[in-house]
């Protein structure tokens, strides 16, 4: 079977909009166009019933006991900020503690960077060789200023899944807040708020086959009452919390690619897990010393980060030009610093420069994984014939005893 | 990251990778950089009787651009007097290789490794000559 170039293999990036889901938000562009807040006449009336329909959509995707806990913003970078700073700026008087990990996405770190500058106290909790929090750590952390957990629920490099359930019932038992940003997790692996004890969920829309600049934010209104500072001031949308006219078609998008990931998961999780067997199980045919980053067992189907000990990451990509992977290594990072991630689970700094990110996806087919299990194993055995790290190995020389002029 | 024309032809068509024998006392090798940094490169010279470089090797661990500034680093150095090698700056490889800033520190390792071959090759001729 024949593939067709360049392959998508970056779904972590992000995901092509399903052609279900364009059908749906079309007609949202030229026909409905109404504004969801004009209630004066059918075109309003219209927008608005098609955002009560994908506000129910998202609402179910994640298990929220009402519609009303979704509040629509621009993305999951936004959701995180709302959530962090709104509930920090709106406990400040009981208490002025925070706790996430590491290896957040930097929209949530950077938050808390705002907020440290600001006089917040954080603790941030390391990660073990697998990029899972210790809960024991966590419940050490918490105390009686502690306003609010992030913990994630997917990592955007290493897909491993955090133990969500354990961390929203002790949240839940210490009575402090749990946000969890489940931007690579909603429509890949089941999430529940209830049964998860999750306060503040963020989500995005086109990490699951939606556009991109739509996301959401749940807010729980029960058992807690979750309350928030709003960040962005108006005419008093989505309940005070987020103002700005509502993007009709990108809701009417974003609810009908949680009902289709909602609806397909169990399948299609499958599908992607086989497949990720099957490149990954090739590539360790064809390639020795390759090592995978992160757990195996917690991990989302679509990801596969592995290191490709003594090839450079950025000249591997550079390589296997016609498909389309990132790379956590520094060549390929403005900061020319390695990935944080693999860092903070203790990844040495050489492999962590050979990092591959895979993220299959929907659309990915068995003729494009065996395509790029021949690219990328080619690709790989040719740097390794000119790496002369390689070279010291095959001659028996242990590369960490080697006085390297490094600068 | 968009590649020149140059880098890609380099790294596609690697020229002179592979080694020369590092005992041989006419053979100079230089290593520098190290794995953590994520970039290694060993540059190796072949010097004939007559103090011309013959013959040149690499071997890079590294982005696209340390592979391209490596390769052309051993095509530049070949035929040259080891004085004229020394001469061979980093700048005139970002020049010919039209690397963007944030690459520049490759082409620096280029230089670099040139240099430590040459330091070998003449450390060894001393030692012969002891
Ligand atoms: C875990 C995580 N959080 C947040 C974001 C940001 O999402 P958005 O692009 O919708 O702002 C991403 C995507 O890069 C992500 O992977
Ligand atoms: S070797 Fe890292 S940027 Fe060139």
């Amino acid at each position: 079977m024949s593939v067709q170039l360049p392959i998508y293999l970056d779904n972590h990036a992000t995901t092509r909009v399903d052609p279900r889901v364009v059908d749906a938000m079309l007609p949202y562009f030229s026909t409905h166009y109404g504004n969801a807040a004009s209630r004066t006449h059918s075109f309003g009336r219209t927008a608005e019933a098609a955002v009560d329909v994908g506000r129910g959509q998202l609402a179910r995707a994640i298990g929220a006991s009402t519609d009303k806990e979704i509040v629509i913003t621009s993305g999951a970078t936004e959701s995180d900020n709302l959530a962090i700073k709104g509930v920090a700026h709106m406990l400040r008087s009981k208490g002025d503690h925070l706790i996430t990990a590491v290896t957040e996405h930097k929209a949530v770190l950077d938050s808390h960077h705002a907020l440290e500058r600001e006089g917040f106290r954080v603790t941030w909790l390391p990660v073990d060789k697998e990029g899972l929090i210790d809960l024991q750590q966590l419940a050490d952390a918490i105390t009686d200023q502690t306003l609010l957990v992030s913990i994630m629920a997917v990592n955007n490099e290493i897909g491993v899944v955090q133990p969500l359930a354990a961390i929203g019932e002790l949240c839940h038992k210490r009575g402090v807040l749990f946000f969890c940003d489940a931007a690579q997790a909603v429509g890949k692996i089941p999430l529940d708020v209830e049964a998860m004890h999750i306060d503040l969920l963020a989500f995005t829309a086109h990490k699951m086959y939606g556009p991109k600049g739509i996301g959401a934010l749940y807010v729980r209104r029960k058992n807690p009452r979750v309350r928030l500072e709003p960040m962005m001031h108006g005419g008093g949308h989505e309940r005070g919390l987020r103002s700005g006219t509502l993007a009709v078609p990108l809701i009417v998008a974003f609810g009908e690619a949680a009902r289709i990931a909602t609806e397909e998961m169990a399948e299609e999780s499958k599908r992607i897990l086989a497949l990720r067997h099957r490149l990954h199980q090739g590539l360790s045919a064809r390639v020795p010393q390759i090592f995978l980053n992160g757990s195996i067992s917690e991990r989302t189907p679509g990801n596969l980060n592995l290191s490709f000990a003594y090839v450079e990451g950025e000249s591997l990509l550079m390589g296997i030009s016609d498909i389309a992977v990132s790379s956590g290594s520094a060549c390929t990072s403005s900061s020319l610093e390695p990935s944080y991630v693999l860092k903070a689970m203790g990844v040495g700094d050489e492999l962590a420069h050979t990092s591959i990110r895979f993220g299959i996806g929907r659309f990915n087919t068995e003729a494009e994984i065996d395509y790029a299990i021949e690219r990328v194993a080619d690709v790989v055995t040719r740097l390794r014939e000119m790496s002369p790290l390689w070279e010291m190995v095959q001659e028996g020389i242990d590369l960490s005893s080697v006085n390297w002029a490094g600068h | 990251m968009a590649y020149s024309d140059k880098v890609l032809d380099h790294y596609n068509n690697p020229r002179n990778v592979g080694a020369l024998p590092k005992s041989d006392p006419s053979v100079g090798t230089g290593v520098v950089g190290a794995p953590e940094c994520g970039d290694v490169m060993k540059l190796q010279i072949k010097v004939n009787a007559e103090g011309v470089i013959e013959d040149a090797r690499f071997k890079t661990f590294g982005c696209g651009s340390a592979i391209a500034s490596s390769s052309l680093a051993t095509e530049w150095v070949k035929g040259k007097t080891l004085e004229e090698a020394a001469k061979i700056r980093n700048t005139d490889i970002v020049q010919e290789l039209n690397l963007p800033p944030i690459k520049i520190h490759c082409s620096v390792l280029a230089e670099d490794a040139i240099r430590a071959a040459l330091a070998d090759y003449k450390s060894k001729q001393k030692q012969d000559n002891a």
